[in-house]
């Protein structure tokens, strides 16, 4: 019979003014096995903790029942307490007699009742409890950072700084990211591949940093502290110690109308090619599905140009299995596919664009060499209609809910270099409100209307029409004026909604990290703790957590990177004792738990027992458990109840069960 | 309601919930101050895939008049896959019930996120009045465990 | 039955086998009981014949145990449990030399009865190698005649088919006795009030014993230990003093073996108080068909069960409410 206390708190009057606290002493005293009982104001504080270890020692108490607020606040003082005090930490159970009872509930006499039968739960369950001893866990001093776009660039470099190794692992050809794709940048407008190329060169020199470019992670097994990933590096078919980036070979390759990924598909590039000027490696990749070669098995153009012989068409697929202590997730965004937005004529005319497509048109590399001109005819426009949240802050199934931030900062910024640049084009932006909290981002969007006379219209475009004379009539509504609008256009640009890139929740998955609705990864704690994924070990740097520009994916990358930092610079981490564990006695061993089971933790040993005098080798389920997070699946699956989770055992919760229900 | 019904009936309501995603939602529901009725007591477990199918049958054996379990939502388990198990579970589980003629209105799923304070309150205002509805539980209850 | 007899005693002879799996008579005709014959003369008491309805696929677990291989009789709808349990690794493939029996369907001595048969002194009709159209029976108020389909187990009347899923070999041939359909019974309960349903299953239920025949011949429930045996559950339970006590026992039951359950009708066969409990494990194959795609456990040994796998897009419990 366990020898417990129950200590209530009265929280100040957060508790105490609903419900009797004496009355719950009394109450709670009358329980089996409860040895010590008693009230204080705040149990959390360092009088009420003595309180708690001095009754330990006085009554030789086993278990402690604190009457308190969520345990989610405050069970780890309270186990700390009972430690302190030389009690197992885990013979401690809260009743959450503020959250689940005082704050929620207004008749005292019922706030009471409740209390007094939440105790009775958790002293119940209390007297079913074990001591139980978490167990160590190695760190792997090493991170890996997932994405190798600015988020990804910048924690990768902060985590090596503070002298750890890191692999980045990008799945195209080059490092960058979407940020390698922009002209310039709000507000300050200065060139993004200025200020990008020196972090990716910094990272690719960096002697802590390895990265893996057109890599993909394929398999994630093991926990914090402690991840085994397989990391497949994708054929590039070109020897990168050998290659000196000369370019030739994509000169001289016959193929070469090929949709060009980075330039968002609005020109050609060949089927071995280089992304963009600065692409970090600054080593081809050859495109096997339009390689003359690899279609029809005759050519070999590149290969024979290749003075280097770094061309190698035989290269496969490589698997690197690399442990890692920490898993920074930046895997960045896309811009939503237009094709459920047919009212906006994108797909039927070369003159819609997307925001982004009209940076790869502004910039010096792009299709039009950054001459602002109509992808149609090539010839300049005269008027250009901007249109804000298409896809956006959607109440509808076909776009999203939220409001994808960068948008009216960006179109400020288009419209502002356009007026800058080309003084005679109209531009006119339709919006549905303009935000701009940032720093100097009211006083940039402010100028783009008051310096540089951009047309800011409050309505939504509701129809773009292609008119056989290559103009576009957009239709839209003035809600300020009140009034419908009819005006030609030369160019429509389409400020499409982000979203995570598509392959965030196979990620997410083999992560075992939770991600919302949109596909946006869950953060541990929305306000608390927001570079963490729930998932302990894991953190999340730039848009896959949730829109973002620049400067705070930055900021939220070096975050995530102090977090895993934080982490690596342990050597040993506690794991959570509360895991399931397998009464060989009772195993059939049957496998029906291991296949529930989301870590990989139950494995089977043929294991001589003996069970009441019959001894025979069976086959036993055995958990890992550095690897088993405790959730309980294989609890329910097993139908004998063999396997059993503690601190929540099938006894433990009926207990409570029964306690809640007398 | 007055005095006098109450006494009449009180329902016992047991809710299971995750600690990661519901059991945050009823503190959320708490520290905002949103009331739902005091019959409701909660037993928190890791995930939902915890809540084994006899902790519902004893509940109701022990006299609980409504079972309710929450958990994270699809595809937003801690775990991962928990939930997507549970549901299974619950589903069939509710199923048979049914089947053998309890009234269906006695379970209930509910996925409630951390951040759904006012989903939380809401759902156990409207299951306690849907078991004040169905009155006392009398087909499931083990008389021999009445106190 | 005199083929298998020569078979058996061949692969006895050839060292395939130490042991024969099946049947003899028991003290009356219609109750042959499951048997192992170690040797070529003790198998001179082997029967096969249409009484021998008990799926011998769940003693393999205990035969897997034993040294050298056992050769079992499996009739097609046992050969659904046996994969079942290989995939639970409960029973040895190697261990096992399977004979793939030929069915045309098994009878229930009690349909003999409820048509006012008495004193039945013998059966014919019955045997592996005759039509099974007819069943001869004498009795000492003389003899009778009947259908054979008019005997049958209900489990034979919603046959899964003729075909063996698993055997080393077949002797005999097989019949499909489909004539009814699988789910119409669990329907017809769907069908009423919910005040019905309970009555019903009050009714049914009040009559268990519990006396752990339907657990006992269950391929699916085969654990060590059961749960309800156990102190590590707190819910050990003995005999059904309340009307609750075998209502969680069956749904347990059921929900235990949900998924796993094959539908070899076996926990009606051997239920002394004749409760249907069939209806149970039914009701769950029909939901789980409904809610997560036709499923048939023990159609292969690998597959992973409708309740240890999932879609993103599973109905929500809800769904029960819902529809009423």
């Amino acid at each position: 019979m366990q020898r417990i206390g129950v200590f209530v708190c009265h929280c100040g009057t957060n508790i105490a003014a609903t419900v009797d606290v004496k009355k719950v002493v009394e109450m709670a005293a009358k329980e089996p096995g409860v040895v010590h009982a008693e009230d204080y104001q705040y149990m959390c504080s360092e009088a009420g903790q003595a309180k708690i270890i001095n009754a330990i020692h006085e009554k030789n108490l086993t278990g402690i029942v604190v009457c308190s607020c969520s345990p989610r606040m405050h069970e780890a003082t309270f186990r700390k307490a009972a430690a302190k005090a030389g009690l197992n930490p885990y013979m401690v159970e809260i009743a959450n007699i503020r959250e689940h009872c005082s704050w929620i509930h207004k008749d005292m006499e019922e706030a009471t009742l409740k209390a007094v039968i939440l105790a009775r739960a958790a002293i119940a369950k209390v007297n079913l409890d074990a001591p139980l001893q978490p167990g160590e866990s190695l760190v792997t001093k090493r991170a890996l950072v997932i994405g190798g776009g600015i988020a990804g660039i910048q924690s990768a470099l902060d985590i090596a700084e503070a002298g750890y190794e890191v692999d980045i692992v990008e799945k195209l050809p080059s490092i960058g990211g979407r940020m390698s794709q922009l002209d310039k940048t709000f507000p300050t407008l200065d060139c993004s591949a200025c200020i990008l190329t020196p972090k990716m060169v910094e990272a690719a020199a960096h002697e802590k940093i390895n990265i893996y470019t057109y890599s993909e992670v394929e398999k994630v097994s093991g926990f914090v502290g402690d991840f085994t990933v397989d990391i497949r590096k994708k054929a590039r078919s070109v020897d990168m110690s050998k290659c000196t980036g000369c370019g030739v070979c994509s000169e001289k390759c016959p193929s070469k109308k090929n949709a060009n990924e980075f330039n968002r598909g609005l020109n050609n590039r060949s089927a071995i090619y280089i992304p963009f000027a600065q692409a970090i490696p600054n080593v081809p990749v050859i495109d096997r599905e339009n390689c003359i070669k690899f279609k029809t098995g005759k050519c070999g153009a590149c290969s024979k140009v290749c003075a280097a012989g770094a061309i190698d068409y035989e290269q496969k697929d490589e698997i690197v299995t690399q442990k890692y202590g920490a898993i920074v997730v930046a895997t960045g965004f896309d811009v939503i596919p237009l094709d459920k937005y047919d009212e906006y004529a994108y797909s039927q005319s070369k003159d819609v664009i997307t925001s982004l497509e009209l940076e790869r048109i502004m910039n010096a590399a792009g299709p039009t060499k950054g001459h602002l001109e109509r992808l149609s005819d090539g010839k300049a426009p005269k008027n250009i209609v901007f249109v804000q949240c298409v896809g956006s802050r959607c109440s509808d199934e076909r776009g999203k809910s939220y409001c994808s931030k960068i948008c009216c900062m960006y179109t400020a910024k288009h419209a502002m270099l356009i007026r800058d640049k080309y003084p005679d084009t109209n531009v006119t932006v339709f919006y549905i409100d303009v935000r701009t909290p940032g720093k100097n981002f009211d006083e940039f969007y402010r100028r783009a209307v008051e310096d540089y006379g951009v047309n800011y219209v409050k309505g939504q475009v509701g129809k773009v029409i292609p008119q056989p004379d290559g103009t576009l009539m957009v239709q839209a509504s003035d809600l300020l004026e009140n009034k419908q609008i009819h005006m030609e256009a030369d160019m429509v640009v389409l400020a499409a909604a982000i979203e995570p890139n598509k392959d965030v929740r196979k990620i997410a998955t083999m992560l075992t990290a939770s991600i919302d609705t949109n596909n946006f990864l869950t953060e541990a704690h929305a306000k608390l703790r927001p570079v963490e994924s729930p998932t302990a070990g894991i953190f999340l740097s730039g848009v896959c957590q949730g829109p973002k520009d620049i400067p705070e994916t930055v900021a939220q990358a070096g975050a995530a990177a102090v977090k895993a930092i934080g982490l690596l610079a342990k050597d040993k981490l506690t794991t959570n004792p509360c895991t399931a564990h397998s009464d060989e006695l009772l195993c059939n061993g049957c496998s029906q738990c291991a296949n529930v089971c989301p870590y990989g933790a139950i494995s089977y040993e043929e294991k001589q027992v003996n069970d009441h005098g019959i001894r025979e080798t069976r086959r036993i389920a055995v958990v890992n458990n550095a690897l088993c997070q405790g959730c309980g699946a294989c609890t329910v699956t097993c139908p004998s109840g063999a396997m059993d989770l503690q601190g929540f055992s099938n006894r433990q919760i009926l207990a409570e069960v029964d306690a809640i229900c007398r | 309601m007055s005095i006098e019904a109450k006494e009449e009936f009180r329902p016992k309501i047991v809710a299971f919930c995750c600690n990661w995603c519901s059991y945050a939602g009823a503190d959320l529901a708490g520290s905002s101050r949103l009331s739902y009725p005091a019959d409701v007591k909660i037993i928190r477990v890791p995930c939902s895939c915890r809540v084994n199918p006899m902790f519902i049958l004893r509940a109701f054996e022990k006299g609980a008049d409504g079972v309710i379990m929450c958990g994270c939502h699809p595809g937003d388990c801690h775990y991962t896959t928990g939930n997507y198990y549970a549901r299974r579970r619950m589903t069939l589980l509710f199923s048979m019930l049914d089947f053998i003629g309890v009234e269906n209105g006695r379970t209930r799923v509910e996925w409630v996120s951390a951040a759904e304070g006012v989903k939380f309150s809401q759902t156990m205002n409207e299951f306690v009045e849907k078991i004040y509805s169905l009155g006392k539980n009398v087909r499931l209850e083990d008389l021999r465990c009445r106190n | 039955m005199q083929e298998l007899i020569t078979r058996a005693k061949e692969l006895l002879a050839d060292g395939t086998v130490v042991r024969v799996l099946g049947w003899k008579a028991g003290d009356l005709s219609y109750n042959p009981e499951a048997a192992y014959f170690e040797t070529a003369e003790s198998l001179d008491e082997f029967v096969y014949n249409g009484f021998c309805g008990q799926n011998l696929s769940k003693m393999m677990i205990e035969a897997s145990k034993l040294e050298g291989k056992t050769l079992v009789c499996l009739k097609p709808c046992d050969t659904y449990s046996f994969n079942q349990l290989i995939k639970e690794h409960r029973v040895d493939r190697e261990k096992a030399y399977i004979i793939g029996v030929g069915c045309k369907g098994k009878l229930n001595v009690e349909k003999l009865r409820e048509m006012g048969i008495k004193g039945i002194k013998s059966i014919s009709g019955a045997e592996l190698t005759d039509a099974c159209e007819e069943l001869h029976i004498s009795t000492i108020y003389g003899d009778k005649t009947v259908a054979y389909k008019e005997a049958m187990l209900e489990r034979c009347h919603v046959c899964k088919g003729k075909e063996h899923m698993i055997y080393d070999e077949i002797i005999g041939e097989s019949k499909d006795t489909k004539d009814a359909d699988r789910f119409a019974e669990v329907e017809k309960i769907e069908k009423m009030s919910p005040e019905e349903r309970f009555a019903f299953f009050q009714k049914e239920l009040s009559k268990c014993i519990r006396c752990n025949a339907c657990r006992n011949a269950c391929p699916a429930c085969s654990c060590r230990k059961c749960v309800f045996d156990s102190t590590k559950f707190d819910s050990a339970q003995k005999a059904n003093v309340d009307s609750f006590e075998e209502k969680m026992f069956h749904i347990i039951r059921a929900f235990h073996v949900a998924g796993r359950c094959t539908d070899c009708g076996e926990c009606s066969r051997v239920c002394p108080q004749g409760i249907p409990l069939h209806l149970f494990n039914r009701k769950f194959i029909k939901d789980i068909d409904t809610f997560y795609g036709e499923y048939q456990a023990g159609a292969d040994d690998q597959s992973k069960g409708p309740l240890t796998s999932f879609t993103f897009d599973d109905v929500e419990p809800g769904v029960v409410a819902e529809r009423g």
